[in-house]
């Protein structure tokens, strides 16, 4: 059994122009050891997906469908439950590590709050884990590094501090949502490199819409689209044999595949173009891909795609 | 942090520096002439020229308006603000016996003021749009509307001549503070639970309180280690802010409720003439507002370290 199976989960947030439908019919599994990139345009709903395992969103938000890790339904454990689970079996590197970080506190005491409420340890014991979770993340003299506020440390030591927080309970399941945005190509590079130490013995929902990265980390891929998943495939296989347009015109996108954008707008999550999500926007578009939904096909070997050009 | 709190302690005693010009310059720019003032105080409205001249030159008045300002910030340092125009008793002294009575009215209010404030206004924001925050807030805008002075007779109305329970005026035991305390504490919680309520909303919406969800932190240390001392941060500098307004309501509050304080006697002072009194007045409640606002200086640095390792602005 997968360490975590998600089956038709759908997270509808209500706000004051309609319902976001944000993640629609998405079923998804994550093995042992296994890092799963899920990839997508800005506000496709994949940050959505990343905070809906742990339930962090607002009360009003709908979320419904089955999310099972390690045997239990995340969905159906009460508050209490729930805060047993994060951070200590699933933690959560969330964007942005300026904002996510308080910034009245110490970098060592942030880090520590977790060890002490999921372990039990006294705050001295505590604070030397921080110590040591500092240090694996190659943050240089940490301990007086401990002693500092965030806003005392650069965008990159941030992201580590960030990192060495979601490891800081030794969780089996991380997702990471955007760890490299912002960041200069240097810098990326070498969170990217302890990203994958960190992860050698762990799983990883991968949250990102740099392929680059992606490609680095991941072992399989998960394509989203308009709250959808459009494509899934082992992570060698999207980048040879791209089936979705929609994917195609991502990697096309790229800086070093010719940067071709893809025409159009991304759509609205509150009311969805019917049929196929990508038919305003898709070149092979037919007459069908506006009027019925495509289900997820098999094309061999993993290999999954929603449209219509391989039935 | 020790340069930041030089720098704050520098800046009050500018603005205090400041104060004296503009308290000295409005005695003397008043229309009137200060030596027939001072001589009307000393003997009485009949007068003859040559009294008038004679306080001019013994009082200094003859001298250059810079001379003048010179020797009485001079007097001022070494604790002289004159003497009083109607009893001749020197004003240092009349403030001071009248300072414990304002101080203990002002701080009971401040403290009643903030018992309900911070927790309604933590409550409505974490319950938002629930029947406590609607209340509440229904209630905050009633005592921003109301007027002291009115809110102040209402209560002698009701609990002094209705109920009977509590003295309509005067100073003496717990029971007179009562009505002053809640009519100035009231006006200034109304404002401050809008503010906590507002100020903790935003900080519950910011990214770093979902990280210390993502923890697993529960609720309660979510809002007390996370949350609290972001949201004091603009909430602090209002009290402060509201510290001078509640020196201005204290001279109103004092005069409804006859109390004998400071407020009082600058009343009392301006409606006499009594020029001096009045300077020192106002000196003491600039000083006061002042030295609240350093200590609210000193409490972002404590709460903000953004702030505290500030090296230049």
């Amino acid at each position: 059994m997968s360490l975590l199976q998600i089956t038709n989960l759908r997270t509808w947030i209500p706000t004051r122009d309609g319902i976001v439908k944000a993640v629609n019919a998405v079923d998804l599994e994550i093995e042992d050891n296994e890092k799963l990139g899920l990839i997508g345009e800005t506000g496709c709903g994949k940050s959505i997906l990343g905070m809906s395992i742990t339930r962090l969103l607002q009360p009003s938000t709908k979320i419904a469908g089955e999310i099972v890790y390690k045997g239990k339904d995340l969905l159906r454990l009460n508050e209490e439950e729930m805060r047993k689970i994060r951070g200590k079996e699933i933690a959560m590197i969330l964007q942005n590590p300026t904002t996510s970080l308080n910034p009245v506190l110490k970098v060592g005491d942030q880090i520590a709050e977790a060890i002490r409420l999921h372990q039990g340890l006294d705050k001295r014991t505590a604070r030397k884990e921080a110590i040591e979770m500092l240090e694996s993340v190659k943050i240089p003299l940490p301990e007086k590094r401990a002693n500092e506020y965030p806003h005392e440390f650069s965008g990159g030591m941030k992201e580590r501090v960030m990192i060495a927080m979601g490891l800081a309970c030794d969780p089996s399941l991380i997702i990471a949502d955007e760890p490299t945005k912002g960041l200069d190509i240097t810098i990326k590079m070498q969170i990217v490199k302890l990203m994958k130490e960190v992860t050698k013995q762990r799983s990883m929902l991968f949250i990102t819409h740099d392929l680059g990265v992606a490609a680095k980390i991941c072992d399989n891929i998960a394509v989203m689209y308009a709250g959808e998943l459009v494509e899934y495939a082992k992570t060698d296989e999207i980048f040879k044999k791209p089936m979705h347009p929609y994917t195609q015109g991502f990697l096309n996108s790229l800086p070093n595949m010719g940067l071709k954008p893809i025409r159009g707008l991304s759509p609205s999550l509150i009311d969805p173009p019917s049929g196929c999500r990508f038919h305003p926007r898709c070149d092979y578009a037919e007459e069908r891909c506006k009027n019925r939904h495509p289900e997820m096909l098999i094309i061999g070997n993993g290999h999954y795609v929603r449209c219509f050009l391989y039935d | 942090m020790l340069k930041y709190l030089l720098r704050r302690f520098l800046l009050v005693f500018v603005v205090v520096l400041g104060v004296t010009v503009v308290t000295f310059s409005v005695m003397h720019f008043t229309p009137g002439d200060p030596a027939e003032m001072i001589a009307i105080g000393r003997y009485g409205e009949d007068l003859t020229q040559k009294e008038i001249e004679w306080v001019r030159t013994t009082e200094g008045l003859d001298a250059p308006i810079y001379v003048q300002y010179g020797i009485w910030l001079n007097h001022l340092l070494h604790g002289d603000l004159g003497n009083s125009l109607i009893t001749g008793d020197p004003v240092l002294s009349e403030i001071l016996t009248r300072v414990p009575a304002t101080m203990e009215l002002a701080i009971l209010s401040m403290i009643l003021s903030l018992l309900i404030a911070i927790p309604i206004g933590i409550i409505a924001a974490i319950k938002q749009y629930s029947i406590i925050d609607n209340f509440s807030m229904i209630g905050a805008l009633v005592g921003v509307s109301m007027p002291n002075f009115w809110l102040g007779l209402l209560l002698i109305l009701f609990f002094s001549v209705y109920l009977g329970w509590l003295p309509v005026c005067g100073y003496g035991g717990f029971e007179h503070i009562i009505l002053p305390a809640i009519t100035l504490g009231t006006g200034m919680a109304a404002i401050t639970t809008r503010l906590t309520r507002s100020s903790m909303l935003e900080v519950l919406s910011q990214d770093y309180i979902r990280t210390a969800r993502a923890k697993g932190l529960s609720e309660k240390l979510v809002i007390s280690r996370h949350a609290l001392k972001n949201a004091f941060i603009p909430v602090i500098t209002v009290i402060g802010l509201q510290f001078g307004y509640l020196l201005e309501g204290v001279v109103i509050v004092e005069t409804i409720f006859a109390w004998p304080g400071v407020g009082r006697l600058l009343v009392d002072s301006i409606f006499a003439r009594d020029f001096f009194m009045i300077q020192g007045c106002v000196l003491f409640i600039v000083i006061i507002f002042a030295f609240t606002n350093l200590l609210v200086d000193i409490s972002y640095a404590y709460l903000d370290p953004r702030i505290r390792y500030q090296r230049r602005d």
